[in-house]
């Protein structure tokens, strides 16, 4: 995992307000896991060879896993989307919040917009707005940091960061091109 | 030598071994005992002798010992044994004197001397991390907050051996105090420099061996690991530990690919090595000795359980976590042979060793899995009439 997740000593990672547990497991892989408010243990191994398991401890013994989960790539994906892409939008609000100036916002892709079925390049937003597009959001599925050769259909919603002009102007050009 | 001949006693001895391997997966335990027990079938005095092949047997079962050791050591990355080692020191050192001391009693009361002592208290000390990992993952345990202490006792013993086993070669070749000493301190040295280069200079080592192509990259790796043991083994060091140290320093990604590629290698000449220790183990020797490995059955399970119930303790695991992790370390197993298979060779050693330690892990490497299974209904029987009485 990358992205917002923040390195702190102690073999820890912060995420917001959950502090998520990192144990190696040598010959084995490694372990990332929190304790949920209800005091559930929740987690994921990733084995040496990349393949991944959900794991669930229980209420009575919570030193042992109730469930083990092999997940395959796409069902991690899809788990993920499904428990973070409505809280999305809000995190990124949270995270910008502390810089003076900066914020987020999400514009659809209309059916006249000038860039659906274009790439995102073609927009040439940051060149000419200053903001940048950190996620597209398409059927209820994330797609996060987009490459520029990412192509926008109508309906999708774009997830802009940066100051309140940029936004603006960001809408501007989607609507109007 | 009748070329025909060594090809259908192979053909036979391999197939018959694949047999043994899907009856223990029908079973589910090791393959590891029916191994020996096929060694033993097949050896002196056994159903049926094989002869014309003990050139090639006995090479391969040494093949057999460096790859085991090497695919361990590929397993372990220098952070995980330096990180284990800052952690779990108090558990490794509580695990060896519980552990250790059964075996180095039982010598003297048969009528052993310290050699022989000192490598029976090899053949109790050591759990079998094949066996675990493979009882963990079945259980669905890998997650359990205990899993992390039983692990680390692994690692702990695994890296003791690294010292244990120049040792124990060194004993056995009867070597003076001096040329004994040189031999530990080689070995010591060669674990803190290959610990260091890995640490600071992975990409190094695993530079030596890569290669896009799988075919080049498997030669060069199972060239680079021969020569190295043959080299540790003429320092004395044991071939088995030079393989080691070279897996330690291999860093992660190639380690990965390399463990892809020789695992096969590792199962076919793995099992040669323990057919060969059980070929040279006289069956009419066992039922002798089986009094005795039942004792020794018994007290190192309960001293083994009380190593892992320490070592989750000390993580601050619950109590049917600690349990579950003293039960989960009393497999024996690959690591009890290979500490045998050295003995063999040494006329210092008393011939109810071979016959001892094979029956030992025979009984351990199927006693063990099943303990890891049953220790969670037993807890939770005995908590409950403790609290009805």
């Amino acid at each position: 995992m990358n992205g917002p997740f923040v390195r702190s000593a102690g073999g820890r990672l912060a995420w917001a307000d959950v502090d998520v547990e990192v144990t190696r497991l040598p010959g084995i892989g490694t372990k990332q896991e929190f304790v949920t408010g209800d005091g559930r243990r929740v987690g994921v191994l990733t084995h040496r060879d990349g393949h991944r398991e959900l794991l669930l401890a229980g209420r009575d013994d919570p030193d042992a896993c109730v469930a083990t989960v092999p997940l395959s790539e796409a069902e991690c994906n899809a788990l993920g989307t499904l428990l973070g892409a409505p809280n999305l939008v809000a995190q990124l609000q949270d995270q910008q919040r502390e810089v003076e100036g900066v914020s987020t916002a999400q514009f659809p892709i209309t059916d006249g917009s000038p860039y659906a079925g274009r790439p995102l390049a073609d927009t040439a937003m940051r060149t000419r707005t200053a903001t940048s597009i950190v996620a597209v959001v398409r059927d209820h599925v994330v797609s996060p940091s987009p490459r520029p050769d990412f192509v926008f259909a109508a309906g999708d919603l774009v997830v802009i960061v940066g100051t309140g002009d940029g936004l603006k102007q960001a809408a501007e050009i989607l609507e109007n091109g | 030598m009748d070329t025909a001949l060594a090809l259908e006693e192979l053909g036979a001895l391999f197939f018959g071994l694949g047999v043994l391997g899907r009856l223990a997966g029908r079973i589910g335990i090791s393959p590891i005992p029916l191994y020996l027990l096929g060694g033993l079938a097949f050896g002196q005095g056994g159903l049926l002798p094989l002869e014309g092949i003990e050139g090639f047997t006995e090479l391969a079962s040494e093949v057999g010992v460096v790859l085991l050791l090497l695919l361990l050591g590929l397993e372990y990355s220098a952070s995980d044994l330096v990180g284990g080692l800052k952690r779990s020191w108090l558990a490794g050192i509580v695990d060896m004197v519980l552990n250790a001391t059964p075996g180095a009693l039982a010598a003297p009361i048969l009528g052993w001397g310290p050699v022989g002592a000192l490598a029976m208290a090899g053949v109790t000390w050591v759990s079998s991390s094949g066996i675990i990992a493979k009882v963990l993952a079945d259980l669905g345990r890998l997650g359990n907050r205990e899993t992390p202490a039983v692990l680390s006792v692994l690692v702990m013993e695994d890296l003791a051996m690294a010292l244990y086993l120049p040792i124990t070669t060194a004993v056995l070749a009867g070597l003076s105090f001096l040329s004994g000493a040189r031999t530990v301190a080689i070995a010591l040295v060669l674990l803190v420099v290959v610990l260091v280069v890995a640490l600071r200079f992975g990409g190094a080592v695993s530079a030596v061996v890569d290669s896009p192509t799988s075919e080049v990259f498997l030669l060069r790796v199972i060239g680079v690991a021969l020569l190295v043991a043959g080299v540790a083994s003429q320092l004395q060091v044991s071939a088995g530990v030079g393989a080691f140290l070279l897996g330690i320093a291999i860093s992660e990604d190639t380690a990965e690919n390399a463990t892809r590629v020789l695992s096969p290698l590792r199962d076919l000449f793995a099992a040669v090595f323990f057919v060969v220790f059980g070929l040279n183990t006289d069956p009419a020797q066992i039922p002798a000795v089986i009094p005795v490995a039942l004792v020794l059955a018994v007290v190192t399970t309960a001293t083994k359980i009380g190593a892992g119930w320490f070592a989750a303790r000390q993580s601050g695991v619950g109590s049917l976590g600690r349990w579950r992790a003293g039960a989960a370390l009393v497999a024996r197993g690959e690591f009890s042979i290979v500490i045998a298979g050295l003995a063999l060779s040494s006329a210092a050693i008393d011939p109810e060793f071979a016959p001892l330690a094979t029956t030992y892990v025979l009984l351990m490497a199927v006693l063990g899995p099943v303990l890891a299974r049953v220790v969670v209904p037993v807890h939770a029987a005995v908590s409950t009439r403790l609290r009805a009485a």
